[in-house]
């Protein structure tokens, strides 16, 4: 990296309009990550249509700002009414709550911002430093280790995350059918189009992630709509009180957190709110005061809290250097790097090295203005809570359909939209996990492209997966990966 | 809606055989192992063999559950509203337009949410409006005029 590409970089982050979408971006992502039924991901996919008419670096940058500040501000509902605002709230939820009940609401909201400005910190460091090394190694790599990548990444998203890893498979099998529809597959065969046009480019994400993501959001607030949520009372003061005291105390916890966070996150398939549930376990079994754990106690908010916002930066990882998604986020996130022309690969950082250390940078600043408008956030809670859901979910469900409408231009992309999101809905009820579908259909086409190149080159000898140093290292990984769950599953049958 | 596992290992299972029965009418590849139902086809014996498995352990239970919002009219017409409301977008939007059925669709949305008429018809307006020279002014997405085709602007 010289001088000079960081000096470009500069001046695509500090240029006033990308300035002012950061700005906008970040306000946006704190709305929508405090007000319950309203996530992240949601958050992405309906910026999606958005950034379409912008150049690359304010795009990803509203991407980047909006859901860093989304997973902070999910902490804000969890001291007020005992509702996650993001799903990677969820596992302190009931603590942050608790604490609230003890007159220590400023404390746990305090925490909530200052390690998630930490964590997301560290995790963008991590990203800067190992993103392009990696890319290094993934210039030798070959169809032979990108087919591993893809299966041990799908692999991952379903044992290493998940309660129930068939009902995972079975989601990631669907995900892996979806992509499979259309002529973009190696013998440029229409699959599955029944002589449908629009079928025949394949059907396109974004409306099914809108689907899958807000509509399936939006019909699970409707079906809770007559249920009033009822709010704590919190005195806010200086939210930083105590908090230099917390980060002498835990300084253990914040690095854990964010290392743990780091990791799952660039693991394809989990993202920030699979990071804070391990988090939080983490926290508790190593803790010295484990039986505070859930009566209002801080230490696993600041482990989590670190985790989460952290993971954020560490799906970006993979996404960026193998095309490869390490959360749902960066799932969609792929498909705009596509359209800005920065195809995610380890050639992007020799030839878009400016725009993506332009990108590096907005992840920083993103986190440093987490400070003041996440404080700014904190004070004005009560009247973000009161937004009325009965007006604000019809408005966001016409966003919806103008956004899945102006992929193609079509209502062909509101009925996708509307099926998949019946679709996300009933899996989600029934313990389907909606995250691998989504990697089997980002996933879907390099899988099969991998696979079948490779076997063309090999003639058809499986043994030559195995044969460069590399793919035998990463086959042998996904093996084990396989195998492990499965032979403790299988022990665990036999048990019983 | 809880479906049983049941219920949902024999629907994989018809939909695993359903798309490996189809896939054997894509054409090979001349001097290649791998045509294009390869993949498909196997994805097709993965639903088949999850199907099997979810069917085979599937606790005993009622096939279908309706969830205990159902019971409720606001939540009910709420859910049925919106997904009624998608379905008449998709087939009216091209002739009514996008204001006709945008403002439409708002306001009996935040009627049938509880909203009372004073917020609702401002906000159906506004919502409308805004998010409609956002799209169409800035961002040039062509969003139909239908009857309105006269007043384009």
């Amino acid at each position: 990296m010289t001088t000079a590409i960081l000096v470009q970089a500069l001046a695509l982050v500090f240029d006033p309009y990308v300035l002012w979408v950061i700005l906008g971006s970040a306000i946006f992502g704190l709305f929508v990550g405090a007000v319950p039924g309203l996530t992240a991901t949601m958050a992405t996919a309906l910026l999606v249509p958005v950034t379409f008419f912008m150049p690359p670096v304010p795009a990803i940058a509203s991407i980047v700002t909006a859901t860093a500040m989304a997973i902070f501000a999910g902490d804000i509902p969890s001291c007020f009414l005992r509702m996650p605002g993001t799903p990677a709230s969820a596992a302190y939820t009931d603590e942050a709550y608790a604490m609230t009940k003890k007159g220590q609401g400023e404390l746990a909201l305090g925490a909530g911002l200052v390690f998630s400005v930490i964590g997301g910190l560290f995790g963008t460091a991590v990203l800067i430093l190992a993103a392009p090394a990696l890319a290094e190694v993934a210039l030798k790599f070959s169809s032979f280790e990108y087919f591993w990548l893809v299966v041990l990444g799908l692999a991952s998203a379903v044992f290493l995350a998940l309660a129930n890893p068939l009902k995972g498979i079975v989601s990631l099998l669907l995900g892996l059918l979806v992509a499979s529809v259309g002529l973009d597959n190696p013998a440029g065969f229409p699959r599955f189009t029944f002589g449908n046009a629009e079928l025949a480019g394949g059907l396109t994400l974004i409306p099914i992630m809108i689907g899958m993501f807000a509509v399936s959001e939006i019909l699970r607030s409707v079906a809770a709509i007559d249920k009033p949520w009822e709010m704590a009372q919190a005195k806010i003061g200086n939210v930083f009180q105590g908090m230099w005291g917390l980060m002498r105390r835990y300084p253990l916890q914040t690095l854990r957190g964010s290392v743990l966070g780091t990791a799952i996150g660039a693991l394809p398939g989990a993202g920030a709110d699979i990071a804070a549930w391990m988090s939080y376990a983490v926290s508790k079994k190593f803790s010295k005061e484990r039986d505070k754990f859930g009566t209002g106690h801080v230490e696993g908010i600041i482990e989590a809290g670190a985790s989460n916002n952290s993971a954020i930066a560490g799906a970006w990882i993979p996404a960026l250097v193998f095309g490869i998604p390490g959360d749902s986020i960066t799932a969609i996130v792929i498909g705009v790097l596509y359209i800005k022309g920065l195809n995610p690969g380890p050639t992007v950082f020799m030839q878009n090295a400016v725009q993506i250390y332009a990108i590096f940078m907005v992840f920083i600043l993103a986190n440093l203005i987490m400070i003041p408008l996440g404080i700014a956030a904190i004070k004005g809670a009560k009247q973000m809570l009161r937004a009325p859901r009965e007006l604000l979910m019809p408005v966001i469900l016409l966003f919806c359909i103008v956004g899945s409408f102006a992929i193609n231009n079509s209502a062909f992309g509101v009925l996708l939209m509307l099926g998949f999101g019946i679709v996300g809905y009933l899996m989600e009820e029934n313990g389907f996990p909606v995250a691998p579908a989504i990697l089997g259909m980002v996933l879907g086409a390099m899988l099969e492209e991998n696979f079948i190149s490779s076997m063309i080159k090999a003639d058809g000898r499986l043994l030559a997966f195995f044969e460069r140093p590399i793919a035998a290292g990463l086959g042998a990984l996904t093996l084990a990966v396989l195998l492990v769950p499965l032979l403790r599953y299988a022990a665990r049958i036999r048990r019983t | 809606m809880k479906v049983s596992d049941a219920l949902s290992g024999a629907g994989l299972v018809a939909l695993g055989g359903i798309v490996l029965w189809h896939v054997q009418g894509f054409p090979a590849m001349p001097g290649q192992k791998f045509g294009p139902a390869w993949f498909p086809g196997l994805i097709a014996v993965g639903l088949l063999v999850c199907g099997v498995v979810l069917l085979l352990r599937a606790p005993a239970g009622p096939r279908i559950a309706l969830p205990e919002w159902t019971r409720r009219a606001r939540p009910l017409a709420g859910v049925a509203s919106v997904i009624g409301g998608l379905l008449f977008y998709v087939l009216a939007a091209d002739k009514l337009g996008f204001y006709f059925t945008g403002f439409v669709l708002v306001l009996l949305w935040t009627r049938v949410l509880g909203a009372a008429w004073r917020p609702a018809l401002p906000v159906a307006v506004v919502a409308t409006v805004v998010i409609h020279l956002a799209f169409y002014k800035l961002l040039r997405i062509p969003l139909p005029w239908g009857v309105l085709e006269r007043f384009a602007f």
